[in-house]
């Protein structure tokens, strides 16, 4: 199964005077499991977004490679149908069902047997039997579950998470925490940012820190990301 | 600096020259005697208007293709000037309107266009104030600076269309017909003259915006290198 | 998949979500009625006077209904960020943004299906014989108010005041549209009703000139 790797070369984003990124560079090679640290307003949003192209750098190039075909660039609805993201909000319809929200997005990806891969999405994070309930009337953990269910059924390869736990229960942890280590074992690329302790955190295999739009610490690709997370463990939530 | 010093030098002269003219050397009309004189700034505010807006929507649309900001300024400054010069149009009209005919405004297409191009710039400048992000209000503003100078030719031969069909007296039809030399002479002086105004003008409001963001970004530099740990709530009685 | 499958998705989307509610629709044909009402107040026109004025009444109270329902157009997609979203899908901005108009204009359209024959039984204003001309003006006149209104709607979501902001933005560059639609309109109130074919060209120009423009300049209207 092909992979996705991200680089990013001299990112820098700024809104108005506002420098959220300085000169970011940084390569993630496809399959890699990368936690991203940082206190809040290091800019661990900014680079997320970047990378999911919901926002373009000021300055810098982010450059995206398929492990099948290395120097081939990827078009861009190429890229964009193998990246998932979720973020600060959950990006669903109040006023649709849980099936209807999956439905029109696995349209939008071009998917085949919709009805059945939204069906099964909905079975497996345990929102089987509220599928036709309207999302305004699910919980905060209900959401976020539907929130990242409708990011995996496209079956990204490369996955980019803004504090995905946020709102989850414990049965929600759980399921993420079984979920995301099915995606590493896959070869699926996953950039995590989180700044609470996160059972996930265990499943990396890099971490890196943020700090005031730079990368302060990196434990490297073929480093040991667990002297950065322990850091993490220890700083006060 | 010498430029600038020589180009303001020449304005300023001109345009004294050019008031000079207006009113002592252009011949006494035979009708509207002294108050005609106002045609002699009337008529090149709105050739400064026009010019003025043209710059804009040229602008508005090499800022949409680079993103560079400059031509976001060369944008704002443009409709600043643009807008000022319409209104100085408007102001005057009805000045020379009413002692000449009676009436302060007539709804004649040019007017009416006129009128309308004022509202449409003053609700462009309006768009910008309401929105924060920079980047944002340059594209959003260069957008609807497009929209809004594609409408004014439909705005014109709607107008027209519609006054054939609803005839009102038309009033303003005569100020460039069957001109005495000397008036064309000094109404091209005045042309000149307050088009020299108006570029001095909007070169200098460009080089204040250009100034207002340079300020922006070293202040904002200044206030982060600066940043030290916080003692709130630290403060022993 | 092509930008009009897509389109149609979501179209199919826009309409799930009104039609659960209704809200806004009902509100809009509350507020255009309103206003047809007030004008009887404001001038009590006599038979002659009505067929005079109201074309113009019709296409004011459309302008004004409709720049109040534009609004939630983008600003809904703004409640939990679903933007973000429907912009990561491998689909083209311009599928969003027609999706948006031709939900708009299907709205509209049902606002106007209500009003015209109220507005002709509240002010005896006889339609027969010109039914399917002022179809062709309504519908004319509706595509320029929704494809202009839908991209001010992008442009206005992202400021402040944009309840306020849309009118103001919309209005003054529709004045060619309402000048036409009223004429066109117009022309077919008369007791010898022909439709003007002028008026109906200047509509169908300004449909064009807006329609390419805002295909055009639709990444910028979809970005961020």
């Amino acid at each position: 199964m092909s992979s996705l790797g991200i680089s990013f070369a001299g990112i820098e984003k700024r809104f108005g005077s506002f420098f959220a990124l300085r000169g970011i560079s940084l390569q993630i090679h496809s399959g890699e499991f990368v936690a991203l640290l940082g206190p809040n307003g290091a800019g661990k949003t900014t680079l997320l977004r970047i990378a999911a192209l919901l926002a373009a750098p000021t300055r810098g190039k982010v450059q995206y490679t398929n492990t099948e075909h290395p120097s081939q660039p990827l078009d861009p609805s190429e890229t964009k149908r193998q990246l998932g993201m979720v973020g600060h909000s959950t990006s669903l319809y109040d006023e649709l069902t849980a099936t209807e929200n999956l439905t029109l997005f696995a349209q939008l990806y071009g998917l085949d047997d919709v009805s059945v891969r939204v069906a099964n999405a909905l079975e497996t994070c345990g929102l089987g039997s509220r599928a036709g309930s309207l999302v305004r009337t699910f919980s905060r953990g209900m959401r976020q579950r539907l929130a990242i269910a409708r990011a995996l059924l496209h079956a990204p390869r490369l996955l980019l998470l803004d504090e995905p736990a946020a709102g989850l229960d414990r049965q929600g942890l759980a399921w993420f925490s079984a979920t995301l280590e099915n995606l590493r074992e896959d070869g699926c690329t996953v950039i995590m940012s989180t700044h609470a302790r996160n059972e996930s955190l265990e499943l990396a295999s890099r971490a890196i820190v943020l700090a005031a739009g730079t990368v302060q610490d990196d434990s490297g690709p073929q480093g040991d990301p667990r002297r950065l997370l322990a850091a993490l463990r220890r700083t006060p939530e | 600096m010498k430029v600038r010093y020589a180009s303001t030098i020449l304005v300023a002269g001109l345009i004294f020259f050019a008031g000079y003219a207006a009113l002592f050397i252009a011949p006494d009309e035979r009708t509207m005697h002294v108050i005609q004189r106002i045609f002699y700034f009337h008529v090149p505010s709105w050739a400064a208007m026009f010019t003025a807006l043209s710059v804009a929507f040229i602008a508005n649309i090499a800022y949409l293709a680079t993103h560079k900001s400059k031509w976001d300024s060369w944008g704002v400054s443009a409709v600043e000037v643009g807008v000022v010069c319409c209104t100085i149009g408007l102001a005057t009209g009805p000045l020379w309107a009413k002692p000449v005919w009676g009436i302060w405004w007539t709804w004649d297409a040019r007017l009416t266009t006129t009128f309308i191009l004022w509202l449409l710039y003053i609700a462009y400048l309006l768009l910008r104030g309401l929105l924060d992000d920079p980047e944002k209000k340059a594209t959003l503003s260069a957008v609807f600076g497009i929209f809004a100078f594609l409408d004014a030719p439909l705005v014109y031969v709607s107008n027209r269309l519609w006054r054939t069909q609803h005839p009102q007296p038309v009033i303003l039809g005569g100020s460039g017909s069957g001109l005495d030399p000397v008036i064309g002479k000094v109404l091209l002086l005045c042309v000149i003259a307050v088009m020299g105004v108006m570029i001095l003008v909007l070169i200098g409001r460009y080089r204040l915006e250009q100034l207002r963001q340079e300020f922006e970004e070293l202040r904002m530099e200044y206030e982060t290198l600066n940043l030290e740990p916080s003692s709130i709530g630290k403060e022993r009685p | 998949m092509s930008t009009a499958r897509f389109a149609a998705i979501l179209l199919a989307k826009e309409l799930r979500l009104e039609f659960r509610t209704r809200e806004l629709l009902s509100a809009t044909i509350v507020f255009a009625l309103v206003i047809v009402v007030l004008f009887s107040f404001a001038f009590d026109p006599t038979a002659a006077e009505s067929r005079r004025y109201g074309p113009g009444l019709l296409w004011i109270s459309f302008l004004f209904a409709g720049s109040l329902m534009l609004n939630p157009s983008f600003a809904r997609e703004r409640l939990n960020d679903t933007m973000d979203a429907l912009r990561m899908a491998p689909i083209s901005p311009f599928a969003i943004l027609s999706a948006k108009m031709f939900a708009n204009f299907i709205f509209m359209s049902l606002v106007e299906v209500v009003l015209v024959p109220v507005f002709s039984v509240l002010y005896n204003v006889s339609l027969s014989g010109v039914v399917a001309q002022l179809i062709l003006v309504l519908v004319l006149g509706t595509i320029g108010l929704t494809v202009t209104g839908t991209v001010f709607s992008a442009i206005s979501s992202h400021a402040r005041l944009r309840e306020l902001l849309l009118p103001l933005l919309l209005l003054p560059i529709l004045t060619p549209l309402l000048i036409a639609a009223v004429e066109a309109t117009a022309s077919l109130f008369v007791e010898q009703p022909e439709l003007d074919r002028t008026w109906v060209a200047l509509l169908a120009g300004f449909d064009i000139v807006f329609l390419t423009a805002s295909w055009l300049l639709c990444d910028y209207l979809i970005e961020e």
